[in-house]
């Protein structure tokens, strides 16, 4: 075999390492296409989409799924109020305020935060947080979406904190160096010139993160219970789509039955929530990156 | 006024980052209490058991390393030649933007979704059945995009000198990178990959969404094994009621976190070692 053809051989197979992530994201909406079809021969997809009733393990099977939707808004909205204004304030604190020397120690420490495992969320939600709070709310249910969407805040901050820092460096010296000699404080600098500069930035950060908490699994699977209702009481047991795929998981289920199949509808229903905000969010950035290129 | 303004906000930022960081020590705080009186030798060396005293997680961690080391074995050839054609050979063409783009999107892909994915390609249509191959599978392709993002930066820090001067000497494109670039952007691949494995080791939704079980006494002794991994067994002694499981969920969070923590001190002393030598 001459050099050419090997080097040609070594280019192709290489490719087809690359062309691997094309074909997991054909194989993701294949796998999930196929069983949401047969899913959506029997359920009809308005009721489906509008059903208020969650009940496919019970005799009388209702498939409404607007319970797990909206208990899964319900979480990562909590989740959001913790995670977005700590999120944005810490990296502002980062990006325009902090000594060096403090950054250097205070970005590996969240980086540890963002590298905890989920499930080690979980348990702090379940056995620290929601004692907590009960004893601030007595009526507040063992399980409840307050204390795993707090817990998901906390997850989620290091995310948002380090994405939006990373935006905010972005933004070139001299604007900030114009806004000083206008006599602007750090404070009016931060908030009329370094945000509105990085907004895009931020947002695609921000929205990076809801997709995140829409997609969290063990937090609300351990601390969330697994009583799917329409609520938006956040002191009661809920269940989120996540947490309904784990908890049929759990269970015996054998393929081919509806029940089996109601994992992957929610599983296509959830994949397509959080691939349109990763899609919003790539455009974001790489507007923002044109930006200051 | 103004000056009173700046300072409050000043304040006000660096509260919600010492939040932050105070619910982290509250965190570490609750489960060293929690779980470190049942850390011990018979907790490590024992398997799963109906009684919380004697339950121990030696099946778990066992699982937990077969599962990591063959997602490892996956992950790392098919993420570096994977990231050596983006960025050696077709960082310009379309198709290499198009795999980019779409690398970046299943980045945020939530885990879950893989397990699904891997419930239905590996576990059912090509057979693997709730083996480690399959877990670990399922696993690697959620590594893929750590993998090969990391890559591609170590690639990068390559300096293009030394590709030229291979080239001056003869040597094909591949030779080149083989002999040349490769080697010196090691430490840096396998930084990234040992991140994306700790990450990985940490995964519950995805395994159990596959079907590993979450009641296994024995340990994984072929790739064909049925399989527990800690973070399963963890899930499964925080949702029993009494409170001597909790205990146990807590001291199996523990060796997770110690597991987690020393792969990540590999990270760094390979990192180290790289600095040192690009000093040189």
């Amino acid at each position: 075999m001459t050099t050419r053809t090997l080097e040609w051989i070594i280019e192709r197979a290489l490719f087809l390492c690359a062309a691997l992530s094309v074909l997991t994201t054909a194989g993701i909406i294949a796998v999930l296409a196929i069983e949401t079809y047969e899913f959506l021969r029997e359920v009809p997809v308005l009721d489906f989409l509008t059903g208020t009733e969650w009940t496919p393990l019970f005799s009388n099977q209702k498939f409404g799924v607007l319970p797990l939707v909206v208990g899964t808004m319900l979480v990562s909205s909590i989740a959001m109020v913790v995670a977005l204004p700590m999120g944005l304030l810490s990296a502002i604190y980062l990006s325009e305020y902090s000594p060096s020397g403090f950054r250097r120690v205070v970005k590996p420490v969240l980086e540890i935060l963002a590298g905890v495992p989920t499930v080690v969320y979980g348990y702090f939600a379940l056995t620290f947080v929601t004692p907590l709070l009960q004893q601030v709310f007595p009526t507040l249910s063992g399980f409840n979406a307050l204390s795993p969407g707090l817990v998901m805040g906390l997850m989620i901050l290091p995310l948002v904190s380090s994405l939006s820092e990373d935006a905010m460096r972005a933004v070139p010296q001299g604007l900030r160096e114009g806004s000083y000699a206008l006599g602007a404080t750090r404070m009016q600098t931060a908030l009329r010139v370094v945000v509105p500069s990085a907004f895009s930035g931020i947002t695609a950060a921000f929205i990076l993160a809801v997709s995140r908490a829409i997609g969290e699994t063990m937090i609300v699977a351990i601390a969330a219970g697994q009583q799917p209702r329409l609520t938006g009481n956040p002191f009661v047991p809920i269940e989120t789509m996540t947490a309904y795929i784990v908890q049929v998981s759990l269970g015996d289920t054998p393929q081919g039955t509806i029940e089996y199949r109601t994992i992957f509808a929610v599983g296509m229903l959830l994949f397509l929530m959080t691939f349109t905000l990763n899609l919003i969010s790539t455009w974001l950035r790489e507007r923002f990156r044109e930006e200051y290129a | 006024m103004r000056k009173h303004a700046d300072l409050i906000f000043q304040m006000v930022s660096l509260s919600a980052l010492l939040v932050a960081l105070a619910a982290l020590a509250a965190l570490v705080f609750d489960i060293v209490s929690d779980g470190a009186g049942r850390l011990s030798f018979q907790f490590l060396t024992s398997i799963a058991s109906r009684n919380a005293e004697d339950a121990g997680v030696y099946h778990a961690l066992m699982g937990s390393i077969w599962v990591i080391a063959l997602t490892g074995a996956l992950a790392l050839p098919i993420g570096v030649a994977a990231a050596i054609f983006l960025e050696e050979y077709g960082s310009r063409s379309g198709t290499a933007r198009f795999i980019e783009l779409n690398i970046s999107n299943l980045a945020a892909v939530p885990s879950i979704i893989y397990g699904l994915l891997g419930l239905g390609l590996f576990v059912r249509l090509m057979g693997m059945g709730q083996s480690v191959l399959a877990g670990s599978a399922t696993l690697a392709l959620l590594a893929l995009p750590v993998v090969i993002m990391s890559t591609r930066e170590a690639l990068r820090t390559v300096p293009n000198s030394i590709r030229e001067g291979s080239y001056a000497l003869g040597a094909t494109k591949w030779q080149t990178i083989w002999n040349q670039v490769l080697p010196m952007a090691m430490p840096g691949v396998l930084t990234g990959l040992i991140l994306a494995l700790s990450r990985a080791i940490g995964e519950t939704a995805p395994l159990i969404t596959i079907g590993a079980l979450t009641y296994i006494p024995f340990a994984p002794d072929s790739i064909w094994s049925k399989f527990t991994v800690l973070p399963i067994q963890v899930f499964n002694w925080v949702s029993r009621p009494q409170p001597e499981f909790k205990a146990n969920a807590a001291a199996g969070i523990l060796v997770l976190m110690v597991l987690l923590l020393s792969m990540n001190a590999i990270a760094i002393v390979v990192r180290d070692r790289q600095q040192r030598r690009g000093r040189i």
